[in-house]
């Protein structure tokens, strides 16, 4: 049984297809979305997103960071930045990783949802740097 | 009568005229093309973002903690009015088509007895607030030398907008833009963009489904996260669709502007010759009465 798969980013609408199961990295863990799923949102930590078709992953795609609305039909992710994990470059990741650690250090520290934004960031590198890693 | 050398001067200067706006209306064409193809491709993003939001508001709208991203500040003393125009001219009343709203809405508000403070975002518009409206300008962006318009961009503003409700800087927030209806037609248009507005009628069918929505990690989180996203896609949609707006317009007015040029060459032309037949009646008659007199 298949569902449909859609990823957008505010940019453009990436990809739209058929897929037997998707794995998310949500907020609070990754999170694996077969058809016929509870109705949910959930909010996204960076990291990949891997779609399965039969029993083989067929695509991943690094974002990183967004939503997504989960349905028993349909599964729509509102991504903030997507990018095909072959495109993921560690030097990119290494870059941001550096900014969201100075963003951290320069945010007040008492300010805890500045910090936990910085944080989120520096987080969203690493996964980044870790995807880009695998081969 | 101006002489002949004067003529073809003017007709000459004409015709450069001629074929610099007819480059400028081919460059806008394709660069409408291109602005279009961006809007049109921002749309799926946004239309879900509405219906997330839509499906997470209804419930948070009413409970007291709500962000004041959703419900404003309560008061509506201080209006933040956000006029998005382009950054060059040369397009007809695009850009002063959008300051004259923006104006007229300033000054209801102050006869009304509210404060306005403005953001003027493209450099044109704030060419032409700042004259009447130097002093409530607090903040202007510019987007010239960029080539197009990037959601970067319209994160950036939405953070501004952010900031400055933090800080309590204002309690209502308005977007003035040009609305792409088509390519001839861009429509000046005013769209609130906090307190946040809520597609009201749509809730009560959907109620009963979003019910049953679970959310990970939380619904109010969700709401902070989504809220400042969903501005910045409001922002974007509004840069984009005033991106496009203004090609068109640009297209339109170049278009007369080469109509006009050619009318004006054909007129010039059938002055020249007329003078030119004229002289050279007036040659042959004195030659003529010259060789008589011999």
């Amino acid at each position: 049984m298949r569902f449909e798969l859609e990823i957008v980013s505010p940019e453009k609408l990436l990809l739209a297809r058929q897929v037997d199961m998707v794995v998310l990295p949500a907020a609070e863990g990754e999170l694996g979305v077969l058809v016929e799923h509870a109705p949910m949102i959930v909010m996204m930590r960076g990291g990949p997103i891997r779609l399965y078709e039969g029993e083989q992953v067929t695509d991943t795609l690094f974002v990183s960071g967004g939503f997504a609305e989960i349905t028993p039909s349909r599964v729509t992710v509102l991504a903030d930045e997507a990018t095909p994990l072959a495109e993921v470059s560690r030097a990119e990741g290494e870059r941001r990783l550096a900014a969201a650690q100075a963003a951290y250090e320069a945010t007040d520290k008492l300010d805890v949802p500045a910090l936990d934004r910085a944080m989120n960031r520096i987080q969203a590198a690493q996964a980044m740097i870790e995807s880009a890693q695998a081969p | 009568m101006p002489s002949l050398k004067a003529l073809r001067t003017r007709i000459n200067s004409v015709k450069s005229t001629q074929k610099i706006t007819s480059a400028m209306k081919m460059v806008a064409a394709s660069k409408l093309r291109r602005a279009q193809t961006q809007a049109e491709a921002a749309r799926p993003y946004a239309e879900r973002m509405e219906r997330m939001l839509a499906s997470l508001a209804a419930g948070a709208a009413s409970s007291p903690t709500a962000p004041p991203l959703l419900i404003g500040t309560g008061k509506e003393q201080v209006h933040l009015l956000v006029p998005v125009t382009g950054d060059r001219g040369l397009a007809g009343a695009f850009n002063s088509s959008v300051a004259r709203l923006t104006r007229e809405l300033a000054r209801r508000l102050e006869s009304q007895g509210r404060t306005v403070k403005m953001l003027t975002v493209g450099r044109k518009g704030r060419d032409i607030l700042r004259r009447d409206f130097a002093s409530r300008i607090v903040g202007e962006v510019s987007l010239a030398g960029k080539r197009t318009v990037g959601f970067a961009d319209a994160q950036e503003i939405a953070a501004r907008i952010v900031g400055m409700l933090e800080a309590g800087e204002f309690d209502i927030c308005t977007l003035v833009f040009n609305r792409f209806a088509s390519v001839i037609s861009q429509v000046p248009t005013e769209t609130r963009l906090i307190p946040a507005p809520l597609p009201a009628q749509e809730e009560a069918a959907t109620d009963g489904a979003r019910a049953e929505v679970e959310f990970e990690p939380d619904e109010e989180t969700i709401l902070a996260e989504l809220l400042p996203r969903a501005l910045a896609i409001q922002v974007y949609r509004a840069m984009l669709e005033n991106a496009a707006g203004f090609y068109g317009a640009q297209m339109t007015a170049m278009d007369n502007a080469t109509r006009n040029a050619g009318d004006m060459i054909k007129r010039l032309t059938l002055n020249y010759n007329r003078a030119r037949q004229a002289n050279i009646t007036k040659e042959l008659i004195e030659i003529i009465s010259g060789a008589e007199a011999v």
